[in-house]
């Protein structure tokens, strides 16, 4: 296995994504986006940052480069896909998944540890956890709040592609466990397909034993 | 062809939070402003040149369609003027 991380001008999570996979001993690699996906990709990393200052609005451009192109064939037929924070973004603004992460209700940009709970523990993402586990990992975004209308809300919930909500310590689900504002508290789903996922907490940054905890390996770990 | 630029304003939709808006409200409160509400909206003006306006409207109409507006959570409109 091999995980293409793709840097954007302004990616800045993406040596973190390659440090916390590395720890787990999955392969992976940082690829320019305007060189293209490697042939031997099988697993595929957007990371966080700023890619192109997020003009226009957050992922905006980055979702309309060549790259996404072979991101939505590769995710077509079977690849793995995780897109973190800008990457998250970048996955809503590419129709990877449904939605839009924007401006958060505080209008501030927030960098600090939350709560989530996993919501489907049948994922590859999620599948190192139980239904119901609380896990810790931080954010740090300006434009983490998830926006979607009801009916579509309403039909990810139904098809179970909600994979993680923003919690309190003791896995209550409240708007003052909501850090941005998102609806329903969603902080992560999958697309179309289990194998394709976004979410704005950086599970990369809660993977190292040597700076704190590792809440974050087991989303990682569906790449191994 | 014609020079026309097309006007694309681009806002949130009905309903869905401003952060922003408010933020900036407040701030024209605290100037000692008296307002109701607030709302902002992005616009972009693309020159170009077209074979007559219905031709340039629906050009800008897909640049809105394709990236200045995110459907999602945002309405837009086009208005068309000759340069």
């Amino acid at each position: 296995m091999t995980v293409a991380v793709i840097r954007f001008g302004g990616s800045n999570c993406d040596r973190d994504a390659r440090r916390a996979l590395d720890h787990l001993g999955i392969d992976a690699e940082i690829v320019w986006h305007a060189d293209g996906l490697p042939e031997d990709t099988d697993g595929i990393v957007i990371p966080g940052g700023f890619s192109y200052g997020d003009y226009l609005r957050a992922g905006a451009m980055a979702a309309r480069t060549p790259i996404l192109d072979s991101v939505r064939a590769a995710a077509e037929s079977g690849t793995p896909v995780l897109g973190v924070c800008n990457g998250a973004q970048i996955g809503s603004e590419s129709d990877l998944t449904p939605g839009a992460f924007t401006t958060n209700r505080s209008a501030r940009f927030q960098c600090e540890p939350v709560y989530l709970r996993v919501e489907n523990a049948d994922t590859p993402w999620t599948d190192a956890y139980e239904a119901g586990a609380v896990i810790e990992i931080p954010i740090a975004h300006g434009e983490g709040r998830f926006e979607i209308d009801n009916d579509r809300l309403a039909a990810l919930e139904d098809d179970d592609r909600v994979l993680f909500r923003y919690c309190d310590a003791d896995g209550e689900v409240t708007d003052a466990a909501n850090p941005n504002g998102s609806k329903h508290n969603v902080a992560g789903i999958l697309g179309g397909d289990d194998h394709v996922a976004v979410l704005m907490p950086h599970p990369e940054r809660a993977s190292l034993p040597d700076i704190g905890p590792t809440d974050g390996q087991g989303i990682l770990r569906a790449f191994e | 062809m014609t020079a026309y630029t097309a006007t694309v304003t681009v806002r949130l939709k009905g309903g869905v939070l401003d952060p922003e808006a408010e933020t900036t409200q407040q701030a024209l409160e605290r100037l000692g402003f008296d307002l109701d509400d607030l709302r902002s909206a992005d616009r972009f003006e693309v020159d170009m040149d077209a074979e007559d306006a219905e031709d340039a409207e629906s050009r800008a109409t897909e640049m809105a369609e394709r990236l200045l507006a995110n459907p999602t959570i945002h309405d837009y409109d086009v208005e068309v003027a000759e340069a």
